[in-house]
């Protein structure tokens, strides 16, 4: 492999000469540089979707998982005796951090929505509402479960976990599904360099018999071609990438990331710098498919 | 310097070459003939290792062929200068860079050749003709210039491939001239051609040894021929 090191090198060291071997392309040139922006353009949303899926998903799975809500649905009278009740085995779960019943003006701001703000909430036999903060390690809901049915029949622990798993789930395979997108980008983008590179060297046999009579090695042939896809590509990749990223900085976002995925899409912070990776990714894909396909041809007998 | 042992070649058909020992001597001068289609392009394919022989040893520089990897081959081309009877060039390269290309090839400088290339385009008569382009050329003009690309390198060995197959009479003489002087200067040459007149004229001028092949096989002509 110590010709790869040696090619990477001369690869990027200008070498007008070794440039002028290959007849210039014009039309193939272009395609290449336009096929090598598209997949970059695309590459920078499949990388958006993805760490905007990785983002929700991670939100919902720590903070939805760290929070669970106690209803306690008991007749009038016994309502304060089994909150308290619920709250004392509360102070009693190992994972529980915090518990707190809500007060009647938060359980009415929470229901202000649906039943408007004059309601009279004493009118109505509205369950009482424990909020509970676990810690790190999270508490053993199904235990709590079976101790709060013993003491308190009226309770009713929601662990939040019925209805986030699927959300996280679909999240999840969002990421993956970017991901995926993302590497088969590059495996296109690394057909693509393959079919111009073997039509290029299809195109120039002549210009390689040429060289091989007069002593030229692999290397030297090789080195032409695999210069100019290389940075054909890293300049295609280039301007796609830049233009990928300001439609996602024009894409309309919300204040509120978990409001919506769709106004969620796009980057944050220092993944802002992973679409920066792509023209570099490009060019070595580039590299390494015109190096095996100039391999494959001058290997192939005369 | 270009040594076969027992050398056979056959295509997929039969055999065009078999039995085949041959030596060349350092300064010697070979004429290689025999009718079309006997194998003097094969054999002279096989003196430079572009085709490798399917039975026997050919060695080149004490070095069998068989043992030698592409670039290795490619080493040797720079120590032997090849031309062939339609010489290809890089066609959108000017004469002058088509001459200096086996420099590039091997990582020399063509300004440091500077000099050498325009006494080398001096000696074979283009100098005017160095900013043309190798369609642009006649016949005549791309034999000429492939002779001096095939030297540039200042090889130990030039083997010539129907050199004066595409040009006139006065041409293939002004060509032969050349080889002789290359040989006089020391190189070994070896000639495919199937002119008969053409051996007899440089005869007077070099000694020359003539290789016939016939019947697959290679025989050493008569002094008379």
């Amino acid at each position: 492999m110590k010709g790869l090191r040696a090619q990477l090198v001369r690869a990027f060291q200008p070498d007008t000469q070794a440039d002028r071997v290959v007849p210039p392309s014009g039309f193939t040139a272009q395609l290449t540089l336009f096929a090598a922006g598209a997949m970059a353009f695309l590459a920078v949303f499949a990388l958006a979707l993805s760490l905007a899926a990785g983002r929700l998903a991670e939100q919902w799975g720590s903070e939805l998982a760290r929070s669970a809500t106690i209803r306690i649905a008991a007749p009038d009278d016994q309502q304060q005796a089994q909150t308290n009740a619920a709250l004392r085995i509360l102070e009693t779960t190992r994972g529980v951090a915090q518990a707190r019943a809500l007060s009647n003006e938060e359980q009415a701001a929470l229901l202000a929505p649906w039943f408007g703000a004059e309601l009279e909430l004493d009118s109505l036999p509205v369950p009482r509402l424990i909020e509970v903060i676990e810690t790190e390690e999270g508490m053993d809901a199904a235990g709590l479960r079976l101790r709060l049915a013993a003491e308190v029949p009226g309770a009713m622990l929601d662990d939040h976990s019925r209805w986030r798993a699927p959300l996280v789930k679909a999240a999840s395979r969002l990421k993956m599904l970017g991901w995926v997108s993302s590497v088969l980008i590059a495996a296109v983008t690394a057909a693509m360099v393959t079919l111009a590179a073997n039509a290029a060297l299809a195109a120039n046999a002549q210009v390689i018999s040429v060289l091989r009579l007069v002593g030229a090695t692999d290397d030297y042939i090789a080195r032409a071609f695999i210069r100019r896809f290389t940075l054909r590509a890293l300049i295609g990749a280039l301007v796609g990438m830049v233009l990928g990223m300001i439609a996602v900085l024009l894409l309309p976002g919300g204040e509120d990331e978990t409001a919506s995925f769709l106004t969620g899409l796009g980057f944050q912070g220092l993944h802002w710098l992973v679409p920066l990776l792509i023209p570099p990714l490009a060019a070595a894909v580039a590299f390494i498919a015109t190096r095996m396909a100039a391999r494959r041809t001058l290997e192939s007998p005369t | 310097m270009i040594e076969l042992e027992n050398v056979a070649y056959s295509y997929g058909g039969g055999e065009l070459l078999s039995d085949i020992s041959l030596k060349l001597a350092p300064g010697s001068f070979h004429f290689l003939t025999g009718p079309s289609g006997s194998g003097k392009t094969t054999l002279m394919k096989l003196c430079y290792g572009a085709l490798l022989p399917t039975a026997g040893h050919v060695r080149l520089f004490d070095r069998d062929v068989r043992a030698m990897t592409r670039d290795d081959v490619a080493l040797l081309r720079r120590r032997m200068g090849v031309v062939h009877q339609d010489c290809q060039f890089l066609d959108h390269l000017t004469l002058s860079q088509n001459i200096a290309l086996p420099l590039h090839a091997s990582g020399r400088s063509a300004e440091a050749a500077g000099e050498d290339l325009e006494d080398l385009m001096h000696w074979v008569g283009l100098t005017e003709r160095s900013a043309a382009l190798p369609p642009e050329l006649s016949g005549g003009e791309r034999q000429r210039a492939a002779l001096a690309r095939a030297v540039i390198m200042s090889p130990d060995v030039v083997l010539a491939d129907e050199p004066t197959g595409n040009v006139d009479w006065d041409m293939s003489q002004r060509l032969l001239r050349l080889l002789i002087e290359l040989n006089r200067m020391g190189k070994t040459v070896l000639v495919a051609t199937h002119d008969l007149g053409l051996i007899r004229a440089t005869k007077a001028h070099v000694q020359a040894r003539v290789l016939r092949i016939a019947n697959r096989r290679i025989q050493l002509a008569g002094a008379d021929l």
